[in-house]
């Protein structure tokens, strides 16, 4: 008998390994050692053609102490925190609103449309609008409102803007998700025992729902803060983040160690966050 | 009370609606204005006329979007099922560690996973073309396979495992038999998952094309960055029709992808 047990579950075990093994040796190649030479770099003297000198070196991370890159750093957590509170702000009333209504289905394609729409289309959509040629300065030039272009573009605001737009389906999905299944008798019931309305949001559906705020978070801030794109294409350099400095080092900065040190403080703010995220729910199985 | 509360959800929705589908309609209009400009100046399919007869290099990054997308996702939706089947009906050692390493990715930015397979490649030589670009794009649709899958097998407990063992099917037999076919809405929407997010990729993209490898997203971005031509509002309006097309035929897979 428990020979038997013995031997099926250590025939469990082997299948499991052997159903999981190309996952294990796919992300080890592409993703464990990818990023284990990044860490590696970033402590390696830099080469002045590009690459690096296998030379041990903390020059990449003194070069971080650097105050033009820490003013960098500074704006990137302005931008990626002020996109991830209007974002929340807009994603919470609607996920709500979505989750209450009769047309599920549809309020949901309407969010998915966007979701998956060409991210550079979006990108471009805004310079189409906001842009020196765009359809607002157009109009207003037009109608005689202005004399001149209005620079709208190439600010904080527009990257902050566009962040928003493209991280708002990302943030009202788990929200959806988790709104749909709360139980909204609770609510009357907390309103029933005298409680006001805003209590009864406050302390009993913010706390039921709290995994879905922190995913909406964490899907939020997290490419907010390593974004290189949008600064990149409707930034300039006063926009700088430090995804772009990242590309400015590895391209024609040379300076791959640093490029390096920047990657690992980006990955060190995302495993934080996903720490703190697991650790709240136990279950990740459904992450966006 | 609560009606007004109600209303005031309503409100930021069509707020957010406003703000989602304004610039997508505006881009959408002016791909019919015969002018270069922003600026109306009638109507005109002179744009669409130039995109589908005199733009083979669009053409040519397209037929490379989709070679990668269709290849990265049939990759990664084999190699994510079976890890899936695996993580989620057996026991072993390295689980914890394979469901922290497939999360991981999922989570870190773009940048990172570009910029990181970028120098690996350039340390081990491995010459830039869309062969790099496929390898990306399957690293990074393998989690979001895996945990898309896992999301349909959770509706299934190991007991139809146990039946299927007891009644006398082999490892292969219960595979074959119960488990791939159990899994399929979740293998599709996994697919389709992953279809989605390597046309959409451009970041790490733009770190592991070499020349001569373009995909759509990178020729966008060159039009967008190097003179705006209005064929680009041609291609978002057809672009823009097909994701509606592609949102609507697959609504029953949404509750598995989302």
């Amino acid at each position: 008998m428990t020979v038997s047990l013995w031997r099926s579950s250590r025939m469990k075990v082997n299948y499991g390994t052997k159903y999981s093994l190309p996952m294990l040796i796919w992300l080890t190649l592409l993703f464990i050692v990818p990023s284990a030479i990044i860490i590696m770099f970033s402590f390696m003297e830099k080469n002045q053609y590009g690459g690096v000198n296998p030379v041990f070196s903390l020059q990449a991370f003194k070069d971080l102490m650097n105050s033009a890159y820490f003013k960098i750093l500074l704006n990137t957590i302005y931008i990626a925190v002020m996109s991830t509170i209007f974002t929340l702000l807009l994603a919470l009333p609607s996920a709500y609103y979505m989750a209450r209504s009769k047309y599920k289905s549809f309020l949901m394609l309407l969010i998915i449309i966007p979701f998956w729409t060409n991210f550079l289309i979006r990108v471009y959509a805004w310079i189409a609008v906001l842009g020196n040629n765009g359809f607002i300065n157009q109009f207003l030039l037009k109608t005689g409102l202005i004399k001149d272009y209005i620079g709208m573009l190439y600010n904080n605001n527009a990257v902050i803007l566009v962040m928003v737009y493209t991280y708002l389906p990302y943030a009202i999905l788990p929200l959806y998700a988790i709104i749909e299944k709360f139980d909204f008798s609770l609510l009357e019931a907390a309103r029933d025992l005298g409680a006001s309305k805003s209590q009864s949001v406050f302390r009993i559906l913010i706390p039921n729902i709290k995994s879905g705020i922190i995913t909406s978070l964490l899907f939020t801030f997290i490419p907010a803060f390593g974004n290189y794109a949008i600064p990149q294409i409707i930034g300039d350099k006063n926009t700088n983040m430090l995804g772009t400095v990242i590309a400015r080092e590895l391209t024609t900065g040379r300076n791959w160690p640093l490029a390096s040190a920047i990657s690992m403080l980006l990955t060190l703010v995302t495993v934080i966050g996903v720490l703190v995220f697991t650790s709240k729910q136990k279950n990740i199985k459904k992450v966006i | 009370m609560r009606k007004k509360s109600f209303s005031f959800s309503l409100f930021v929705f069509v707020l957010t609606m406003i703000f989602f589908y304004t610039p997508i309609i505006i881009l959408f209009v002016f791909s019919f204005n015969s002018s270069k400009t922003m600026n109306w100046q009638g109507f005109s399919l002179v744009w669409y006329k130039k995109l589908f007869t005199d733009s083979a290099d669009i053409w040519r990054s397209f037929g490379n979007s989709i070679i990668v997308a269709l290849s990265s996702s049939a990759v990664a939706t084999f190699i994510g099922t079976l890890g899936a089947i695996g993580i989620r009906w057996y026991k072993f050692r390295s689980k914890r560690f394979i469901e922290i390493i497939s999360y991981l990715p999922l989570v870190l930015p773009d940048i990172i996973i570009g910029v990181s397979l970028l120098i690996m490649f350039s340390l081990v030589k491995i010459k830039l073309s869309l062969f790099t670009i496929f390898l990306a794009h399957a690293t990074f649709n393998i989690p979001y396979v895996l945990f898309i899958v896992l999301s349909r097998l959770d509706e299934f407990d190991s007991t139809i495992l146990e039946a299927a063992k007891d009644l006398g099917a082999s490892e292969i037999q219960t595979l074959l038999k119960v488990i791939i076919p159990i899994s399929v809405p979740g293998i599709i929407a996994g697919f389709l998952m992953s279809m989605t997010l390597s046309l959409d990729d451009f970041v790490i993209t733009f770190f592991v094309s070499g020349p001569g490898s373009s995909t759509l997203p990178l020729h966008i971005y060159s039009m967008i960055r190097f003179g705006v031509s209005p064929v680009i509002n041609a291609i978002s309006a057809v672009m823009i029709i097909g994701t509606i097309l592609l949102a609507v035929l697959t609504r029953r897979f949404y509750k598995y992808m989302f």
